[in-house]
């Protein structure tokens, strides 16, 4: 039995190493064989961005070598898929090679495309990736004071990420002392200030408590760099000295490319997570077009449940579970205090008061991340 | 060539069911039609609302069971 994995983020890793364990005896008797091909030899903790834009966290604290996280038995490359035969059970990589497969899993991530929303890249700071979040925290450092605006593009990767930086650029400015000289507005793309139901609920009263402006139903169009103005496909605009962008996302190229699903997004089976039309091939992570959140939470609720369903496949001949719709995520709410959103398909948040013991355990977990990627959390 | 695609957007409170219809507007082309499938309420008065302000066409809204059907067009 050979088992592919694409990709080398948090599901592809956590499915990796779980499957190893599961399946340790089947792979010492070479009955199964587990390979990763990945992009890189490098393994990024993402939501530790966030915090490297506000001078928190520094870039290398979020790096671990790929190799370093995996199961030894893993044969792990760094030669990313540049073709796929699904046809055929085979993929191809940049180096060349070939590999074929019985199962594959494809958890080969999502990309920020700030390009298709003009003026975006030349007039926004961003913290979606190590350069921009470097870069965002300087420019905070040099502001003065004026108007800062928060765009959000669709779609996006980890859908707390407008709240939480809203949060702490109150913080940062209050910290500063120049908080009086900075009017904050927040604008997102549907009705409410938030698309889950309790979440603006309860971010709402606490923008007004922190002033912090907002306007709905807002989907960036295009940013006049020259005259400093954002528009939005509504036809409004909004004027800014700062503005501070969440970048949309599209899947990987190779996904469009190979026709594999519209935007990068694979159809995909919400509970036995099997990509539609190839029951041996699956699909992870922020690759699905599952109606789920893009978040590593996500990613790893979904590893978890293929790698049981991939190893009972292989011991009794059937699948044992069903994933559930789970995510579970922190919500920074400034610099000293959390909360958590936790649902599923069929069960909305509870969002409880944000407090400094959620905040440490998130501190915590930014550290905990090493072991949880390693499948022992 | 103007195309119809359906959008399942049941049973998920993140990133929610008008999320996903502006997440597929942006990939449709001028004259497309799109079907949400919603199981949440709010959708039946949300969709039309951001509908209306950005300019898209709301071609029919009906409740079958427990499931919205929200068809709408892209017309810019």
């Amino acid at each position: 039995m050979r088992i592919l994995v694409v990709g080398g983020g948090c599901g592809g890793t956590i499915l990796a190493n779980n499957l190893a364990r599961r399946l340790a005896s089947e792979i010492r008797s070479r009955k199964v064989r587990i390979t990763m091909l990945s992009a890189s030899d490098k393994h990024m903790y993402q939501p530790g961005l966030l915090y490297v834009a506000f001078g928190q966290m520094m870039p290398d604290e979020l790096y671990r070598d790929q190799v370093s996280l995996l199961e030894p038995c893993i044969d792990f490359h760094v030669d990313p898929v540049e073709e796929f035969y699904l046809d055929q059970n085979k993929v191809k990589t940049k180096s060349g090679k070939t590999h074929e497969y019985d199962t594959l899993i494809i958890a080969t991530g999502s990309r920020i495309v700030p390009e298709e929303v003009p003026g975006l890249i030349e007039g926004s700071e961003t913290f979606y990736s190590e350069t921009s979040a470097v870069k965002m925290f300087k420019r905070l450092r040099e502001f003065e004071g004026g108007k800062v605006a928060i765009v959000v593009g669709v779609p996006h990767k980890c859908p707390i990420a407008p709240v939480e930086i809203t949060f702490a650029l109150h913080d940062y400015f209050k910290a500063r002392g120049i908080r009086d000289k900075v009017h904050i507005k927040y604008h997102y793309p549907i009705g409410r200030i938030h698309t889950i139901e309790n979440v603006a609920i309860w971010a709402k009263p606490e923008f007004d408590r922190i002033g912090v402006e907002y306007e709905t139903l807002f989907n960036v169009k295009e940013v006049d760099v020259e005259n400093q103005v954002v528009k939005s496909e509504e036809g409004t605009e909004t004027e800014y000295d700062l503005l501070i962008s969440i970048p949309p996302h599209r899947g990987m190229k190779v996904i469009e490319k190979d026709k594999l699903g519209d935007g990068g997004w694979i159809p995909t089976d919400r509970y036995q997570l099997t990509m539609e039309g190839h029951d041996n091939v699956y699909v992870l992570g922020d690759t699905t077009n599952l109606p789920v959140s893009k978040t590593g939470s996500a990613a790893h609720f979904e590893a978890e449940v293929v790698a049981e369903n991939i190893a009972s496949i292989i011991k009794i001949g059937a699948p044992v579970r069903e994933y559930d719709g789970k995510v579970y995520c922190f919500i920074e709410a400034g610099h000293d205090r959390a909360t958590y959103a936790m649902f599923n398909y069929q069960n909305p948040p509870n969002l409880k008061s944000p407090n400094k013991s959620m905040h440490w355990f998130k501190m915590s977990y930014n550290k905990m991340y090493w072991t949880s990627v390693r499948g022992l959390l | 060539m103007s195309e119809s695609k359906t959008i399942d957007a049941r049973d998920t409170f993140c990133p929610g069911p008008l999320m996903e219809l502006i997440t597929y507007m942006k990939q449709a082309n001028v004259g497309d039609t799109l079907e949400l499938l919603s199981t949440d309420n709010g959708t039946a008065s949300d969709v039309p609302e951001w509908i209306k302000k950005v300019g898209h066409e709301m071609v029919s809204s009906e409740k079958v069971g427990e499931v919205w059907h929200l068809t709408v067009r892209k017309t810019k």
